[in-house]
């Protein structure tokens, strides 16, 4: 029973990634109706980042592994990421903000690829050593033992979660995100500025992206230039299986799929499902989720008029 | 040029088989020209689906890696038997063989394609995308776990068959089939579901029928497309059919212009091509290959040949012969 | 007369909202009946249950006797019902000939294998529709346009257009959605022309959805008045147009004298 919610655990951390990322791909349907292919990469671009921040803190101003590195390397990178989305979007897709959706998708993996491979001119392909942000502890509560660094992982995730419920239903900038959603004509036609709500999303997402990129090397402190590729599509499972375009929904879905792998890597062998298969995971869920329902878990659905 | 078509098909073949067997080509050539022939089968095939049919899909690597193994594994594990009972290895049994395995792999392709359109195409837009992408990604998984085939160590093909010949056949084959198809009358359905699937049903097009028939076609020729490349590269990787080669195919229709066949063989030329003049640059390939990406979407989304009035190449007779100006 | 069309007490019902209720009407094989009613009375939720798009939540619809409840938007097509929308639907990549030639698919004796083989029965049956494709393009005096864009034409022309090819399916029954919407009044005289004219010359029944007075009275032999999905009249066009339930329901209740 122990090792069971010590695989709960795991599965929950590893779920807090997917679903930091995920939040992002969610948002960002909900206000353009387009999947950014590209979010996965913005984790990367996190990852990085708080890595040369991170040894620049160390080496050149001698900070100590810490709580206070640690926070200061998360923000850092959050707004590091939070100007990067703001350029993407600017840059690659408000000019095609009323091209079909096609092309910008197209677009979205353009820029991907783009993240992907100048990352691996730019830092190298070899694989880098994350470096330590915080000492490691063991902590044992109830005949259970865990590292520090996994409820970091949940804790961090828990906080960036309610601060987004926050934003969303409590400012009048995550109203009108939630108006955008709806009707970005009336939108517009009530004095908003769609522009600049677009901008914010994408700005929050990718903070959010960054922080899962942290959290995650935290935890496995190897980096590459490749690294968001996996994570990104699954993260976007993970949206899809929650309802894409609903929070709650690739909240609720980054944790279902984090737990199904962990599961399946834990106890597969017990119904002859080797762990390699745990990648497909993902796939398998979302092939269900769209033949059963499409919209997704929260999500509702939505008939065309004709 | 519309009436001859298929003497036109059979010259295509015969000139490949001539410069197979007769022009000398250097190595790397050869090796280029073939990748070019496999990229316009696989680019001609899924232009069907993406371009005429308006299905986007983004997991026909899955269905050439399905192809690659079934036909690697006929020739394998099913030539040794074949060449015995036939008496010996010699070029009429070893075509014979190829042949085989080519089909069985198109045919396996093919049926994967069922399987994995039926559910999948009753999805729009975004979301058929993204389930094809969860099946080639399956595909891919699946793959790598089957030992038999060498998973993720990779598979050893028992001989390199491929010829220009080869290819070539096959390739003129796939543009035969998918042209002649969407030009006749049966074909303009695939064009209707592809501008307005509503006023298709109330004209009596069976929009799901059509967009199985060019998923499974596209993947008969799609596996077809893999049996030549296992044939011709010797070892196959489960890596080299994920979902970057799936975006490579797409980005070869886009920039033909969807649905414009002949756009699309040139788009294939070209993008094959490019790598081997971008080699100085190696490192920077991708990078300039995604700017690329980024810039014609921002600047010419139609692709580079699509709007283009292709119809001077038709001869066009009285319109009772030939009504079709598409 | 047997009626080529029948509703039978059909409701449509999305969610809590009731687009349609307990609705019969009946058509006969040449009527020309109209079907009018303030917006959001449901006549298009009526053309969609009509055409298999939505299923109604209750009730029972027969074409000849059959009924097409369930079935397929494309199967019911084949059964001879073809209609035109209210915001026009052509084929835009396709040209005007294509636009037609697209809506003989349903009837094609030639299918797959022969499109590749391309043999003498193919080629003659290609002929032949192109030829039927020519003809009837030329009745609507469509056929000089015949290789052009369908986006280029006009307003008035796509309407037609979108008539001419519902036609190509050689329908028994044609739905026409508010065809008159965005015309001038030389084209809605013509629109009229045009819907007797195919009427006569096809030999088919129209159901014709249209808000111009004008147009519903002058052409069709009954009318049925919708009001919040349900019948509230249905009577020859002088009969309408007394009727104090129909003027209730577009204009309001008459003010009591004071």
């Amino acid at each position: 029973m122990s090792e069971f919610i010590q695989q709960l655990i795991n599965g929950l951390s590893l779920g807090s990634i997917y679903a930091l990322i995920a939040l992002g791909y969610t948002m960002i349907y909900g206000v353009l109706r387009f999947i950014n292919f590209a979010h996965g990469d913005v984790y990367m671009v996190g990852a990085f980042s708080g890595y040369y921040l991170g040894r620049w803190l160390i080496n050149s101003l001698g900070m100590q592994s810490s709580v206070l590195l640690l926070v200061v390397v998360l923000v850092g990178a959050m707004i590091f990421c939070a100007l990067a989305g703001l350029v993407i979007e600017r840059l690659a897709y408000r000019p095609l903000r009323n091209s079909p959706r096609l092309t910008v998708l197209i677009t979205a993996i353009g820029v991907s690829l783009f993240l992907e491979y100048s990352g691996q001119v730019f830092f190298g392909a070899d694989p880098k050593p994350f470096p330590a942000l915080i000492p490691d502890h063991m902590i044992t509560y109830a005949g259970l033992t865990f590292t520090n660094k996994e409820l970091i992982v949940l804790g961090v995730t828990v906080i960036l979660l309610i601060g987004l419920t926050f934003i969303v239903k409590k400012t009048r900038m995550g109203m009108a995100m939630r108006a955008l959603s709806f009707n970005p004509m009336a939108c517009s036609l009530m004095g908003v500025n769609n522009n600049v709500i677009i901008s914010f999303t994408f700005g929050l997402g990718s903070a959010l992206a960054a922080a899962a990129g942290i959290l995650s090397s935290l935890n496995y402190p190897v980096i590459t230039p490749l690294m968001g590729l996996l994570p990104g599509i699954k993260a976007f499972v993970a949206a899809v299986l929650g309802g894409i375009g609903n929070i709650p929904g690739a909240a609720l879905g980054g944790l279902i799929l984090g737990v199904s792998e962990t599961m399946i890597v834990g106890y597969g062998d017990k119904i002859h499902v080797p762990p390699s298969y745990r990648d497909a995971v993902a796939f398998v869920l979302l092939i269900a989720i769209l033949l059963f329902k499409p919209s997704g878990l929260l999500g509702k659905s939505t008939v065309e008029k004709v | 040029m519309r009436q001859h078509t298929k003497l036109l098909l059979l010259a295509a073949i015969v000139v490949s088989l001539l410069v197979s067997q007769f022009v000398h080509l250097n190595p790397y050539f050869s090796i280029v020209v073939i990748n070019i022939g496999i990229n316009i089968i696989l680019a001609v095939s899924l232009n069907l689906v993406n371009g005429y049919t308006g299905q986007f899909s983004l997991g026909h690597a899955g269905f050439m890696a399905i192809g690659a193994y079934a036909s690697a594994a006929v020739t394998s594990f099913g030539g040794p038997r074949w060449f015995d009972s036939l008496g010996g290895v010699n070029t009429a049994t070893t075509s014979g063989l190829f042949l085989v395995a080519l089909i069985v792999g198109g045919l396996a392709a093919a049926l994967a394609g069922l399987i994995v359109g039926v559910p999948s195409l009753r999805l729009k837009g975004d979301y058929l995308a993204i389930a094809t992408l969860g099946f080639g990604e399956i595909i891919r998984v699946i793959i790598q776990n089957t030992e038999t085939m060498g998973g993720s160590r990779g598979f050893s093909v028992s001989g390199v068959y491929t010829t220009i010949f080869w290819t070539y056949s096959v390739a003129a084959i796939t543009i035969y089939v998918v042209a002649n198809l969407v030009h006749s009358a049966y074909g303009r359905g695939f064009l209707t579901v592809r501008d307005d699937e509503i006023a298709a049903e109330a004209i009596g097009v069976n929009t799901t029928k059509y967009k199985v028939v060019a998923f499974v076609l596209a993947s008969f020729f799609a596996g077809i497309a893999g049996g030549l490349y296992a044939h011709f590269i010797g070892y196959l990787t489960p890596e080299g059919f994920g979902f970057m080669k799936s975006i490579e195919i797409i980005v070869m229709v886009i920039l033909g212009g969807m649905g414009n066949t002949v756009g699309v063989i040139f788009a294939a030329v070209l993008l094959t091509i490019l790598p081997e003049v971008l080699r100085p640059v190696q490192e920077y390939r991708m990078v300039i290959y995604s700017l690329m990406l980024i810039i014609l979407m921002l600047t010419r989304p139609q692709g580079l040949f699509g709007g283009i009035n292709w119809s001077w190449l038709r001869r066009k007779k009285i319109p009772v012969e030939d009504g079709s100006a598409a | 007369m047997a009626a080529l069309l029948e509703l039978n007490e059909c409701t449509v019902q999305f969610g809590g909202l009731t687009a349609v209720n307990a609705l019969s009407l009946a058509i006969g094989p040449n009527d020309l009946l109209g079907l009018i009613g303030p917006n959001g009375a449901g006549k298009t939720t009526v053309f969609n249950i009509i055409t298999g798009i939505y299923r109604p939540t209750a009730g029972t619809i027969t074409l000849g006797g059959e009924t097409i409840v369930g079935r397929k938007p494309n199967a019911i097509a084949a059964r001879g019902i073809a209609r035109t929308f209210q915001n026009i639907r052509l084929f835009e990549s396709l040209t005007v000939f294509d636009n037609v030639r697209a809506a003989m698919t349903m009837h094609l004796r030639h299918g797959i294998a022969h499109a590749l083989w391309r043999g003498k029965p193919f080629l003659k049956e290609e002929r032949e529709i192109n030829a039927q494709v020519l003809e009837i393009l030329s009745i609507f005096h469509l056929e000089k346009a015949h290789g052009v864009a369908c986006k280029s034409l006009s307003y008035g022309d796509q309407r037609r257009l979108e008539i001419v090819r519902a036609l190509a399916t050689r329908p028994k029954l044609l739905l026409l959605d508010e065809p008159a919407a965005g015309m001038n009044p030389r084209e809605k005289d013509d629109l009229m022309k045009l819907i007797q004219f195919v009427k006569e010359k096809f030999n088919i029944a129209v159901l014709l959805v249209e808000h111009d007075m004008k147009v519903v009275m002058g052409i069709c032999q009954r009318i049925a008045v919708l009001d919040y999905g349900v019948k509230i009249a249905e009577g020859t066009p002088a009969e309408i147009r007394q009727n104090p339930k129909v003027i209730e329901a577009y204009l309001g209740e008459e003010t009591p004298p004071l």
